[in-house]
């Protein structure tokens, strides 16, 4: 059973054939952003005189640049914002059985049901009323408090299975709520802090929806918001189109590709609770 | 060391930790979309704050709706073509690499790097893909399928299951990863007495993995049926609901109620009925699929 057989090898055989299958869309869209725009061969033949032009001209018109700082901006700000809030929240949410506490915690939660669709209409008339459409800083509100429940369901569920004793110790010897939590409980909530970060991360840094609304019409745009207008904008020339994919992705991608196995383990392990 | 239980003091946790969290949730999802069920009933057009209840009206007129009732049937058809098809390729990858294959690292890393990217940005990709003269059809000329050939996106009755296929190209590694964390959860100790004993493939899987893969089919339904439910930004990108209606789903409606035509208040009440379609499911799922995972455990 533990013995590389010649099943073993038709399997490996048959699984190379999907990873292949899977790999193709980003062959083809290597294949075309490094070709020339009069090359108009088949897309699936191998680019005979690669070019980086698609890349620069990419770059400069879509306006990849202040996108790629506004995307790194508003994920980092408002992931921060959500991890401390919602780790905080969950200490007492965890350990309280007062009334109160599975009150809240029953609020914050129907905020998991709630789809983003029918808040984010009011939303946005309220943040039009405020002047922030077009700022950036409305997005990290936004996430801020979108992502809440979701993160807070996680610290709660990773703080009930974590004993009391660390934090009873640091009480005996003088430490206040807010020292103990930052001292005690907030350092052995790493692993679980480390899943929701991914989480998170990946999350505002993908969305769409949001910024299209809010940011529509402004020079303030992030990645997927500039990728999109872009395509809009050069709807015929596919090889710049690629190209600017290209680079939306390779920040990602580079990520991954580093920190592949908290990543993984982050979407594998934090939705077991 | 007089009486130490009665003087051992036990750590609190202030309730006004939790004041940050909720003042942005309250601002952000619950205040928004408490006024989001409230203008569902009224003529909001978005600017005007002079509102006029108007009753059922939006509602009425939802039921009226062709177009309405339309994208009610293919969010319903997206999320469960979705949720079938990708964990069942899901499952059958995790299969695969939970094996001695030597690419089983790498294939893993692969399978999985899709569900990482930008939404928005691998629904652009498929979009040259399967246009008429995209690579797919590069391919199947290629390869002598030439008969094959078509408009894949711009073919009504095709364009609802492209946008299904590029859902499941990006989050099947997904599904893999989470029955995979189940997989490797599952004794290695039973799967051989069970090999021993000369219980088939078929039935090792059936009988033991199966039901100790519960947890992990819970979540994987959970997160595709649902974000099947919600699902705005392939459409967007791939079709843009086209063509005509063909793949029109209620957040698309949602988006074109309000941004082109500026229907607000039908808007919400779509979003309503799409909250509605979220709680009904969720709720269904956790009962049946808590009671499924009680009896197998």
């Amino acid at each position: 059973m533990n013995r590389y057989t010649r099943r073993t090898f038709a399997l490996e055989a048959v699984m190379i054939a999907v990873g292949a299958a899977f790999a193709f869309p980003v062959y083809v869209l290597v294949n075309l952003a490094i070709r020339p725009t009069s090359d108009t061969s088949s897309p699936i033949r191998p680019t005979g005189d690669p070019t980086f032009a698609n890349f620069t001209g990419a770059w400069r018109e879509a306006g990849l640049g202040g996108a790629l700082i506004n995307s790194v901006l508003v994920t980092a700000v408002s992931v921060v914002i959500v991890l401390a809030v919602s780790a905080l929240a969950a200490y007492p949410l965890a350990r309280s059985i007062a009334r109160w506490s599975r009150g809240t915690f029953l609020l914050i939660m129907l905020g998991l049901i709630l789809p983003f669709q029918l808040s984010s209409l009011p939303l946005y008339q309220t943040v039009r009323d405020l002047g922030l459409l077009g700022s950036v800083w409305s997005l990290v509100l936004f996430y801020a408090g979108l992502q809440v429940p979701f993160t807070t369901f996680l610290y709660v569920g990773f703080l009930r299975a974590l004993p009391r004793d660390f934090e009873d110790a640091a009480s005996i010897d003088g430490a206040g709520p807010l020292a103990s939590f930052r001292y005690v409980v907030f350092p052995m909530l790493k692993p679980i802090t480390v899943t929701a970060l991914v989480l998170n991360a990946v999350a505002v840094w993908n969305d769409f929806f949001t910024p299209l609304l809010y940011l529509s019409g402004s020079n303030q745009q992030t990645l997927p918001v500039a990728v999109a207008g872009f395509v809009g904008q050069y709807v015929s020339d596919w090889n710049l189109i690629f190209a600017a994919l290209l680079i939306s992705i390779v920040p990602v991608l580079a990520v991954y590709l580093a920190l592949q196995r908290s990543i993984i383990n982050g979407f594998a392990g934090g939705l077991k609770g | 060391m007089v009486a130490l239980g009665a003087t051992r003091r036990r750590a609190t946790a202030p309730w006004w930790f939790t004041l940050p969290a909720l003042l942005l949730f309250t601002f952000v999802v619950l205040v928004p979309s408490a006024r989001g069920i409230y203008y569902a009933f009224t003529d909001w057009d978005g600017l005007d704050p002079d509102l006029a209840v108007v009753g059922l009206r939006n509602f009425t007129d939802l039921a009226g709706d062709a177009d309405a009732r339309q994208a009610i049937w293919h969010t319903l058809l997206i999320a469960v073509a979705i949720t079938v098809i990708q964990n069942g390729i899901g499952l059958l990858l995790a299969l695969g690499v939970n094996s001695l294959i030597k690419t089983r690292n790498f294939l893993r890393v692969l399978l999985f790097a899709p569900a990482v990217v930008t939404p928005i940005v691998t629904a652009y990709l498929w979009r040259n893909l399967l246009s008429p003269d995209g690579a797919v059809n590069s391919l199947l000329g290629a390869v002598g399928l030439g008969s094959w050939r078509q408009d894949w996106l711009g073919d009504p009755d095709l364009a609802l299951w492209m946008v299904v296929l590029v859902v499941v190209w990006q989050f099947a590694g997904y599904s893999m990863v989470i029955f995979l964390a189940g997989l490797q959860s599952i004794p290695k100790e039973i799967y051989e007495a069970a090999a021993i004993d000369g219980t088939g493939a078929v039935r090792r899987f059936w009988s033991i993995v199966r039901p100790l893969l519960a947890p992990a089919i819970t979540i994987n339904l959970m997160l595709s049926i649902i974000g099947g439910i919600k699902l705005f930004d392939q459409v967007y990108a791939l079709t843009g609901g086209g063509p005509g209606h063909a793949t029109d789903t209620i957040s698309t409606l949602i988006y074109k109620d309000a941004f082109t035509l500026g229907e607000f208040g039908y808007s919400v009440a779509l979003a309503v009925v799409l909250t509605i379609i979220v709680a009904v499911v969720s709720a269904g799922q956790y009962t049946v699929l808590n009671r499924n995972e009680r009896a197998a455990s």
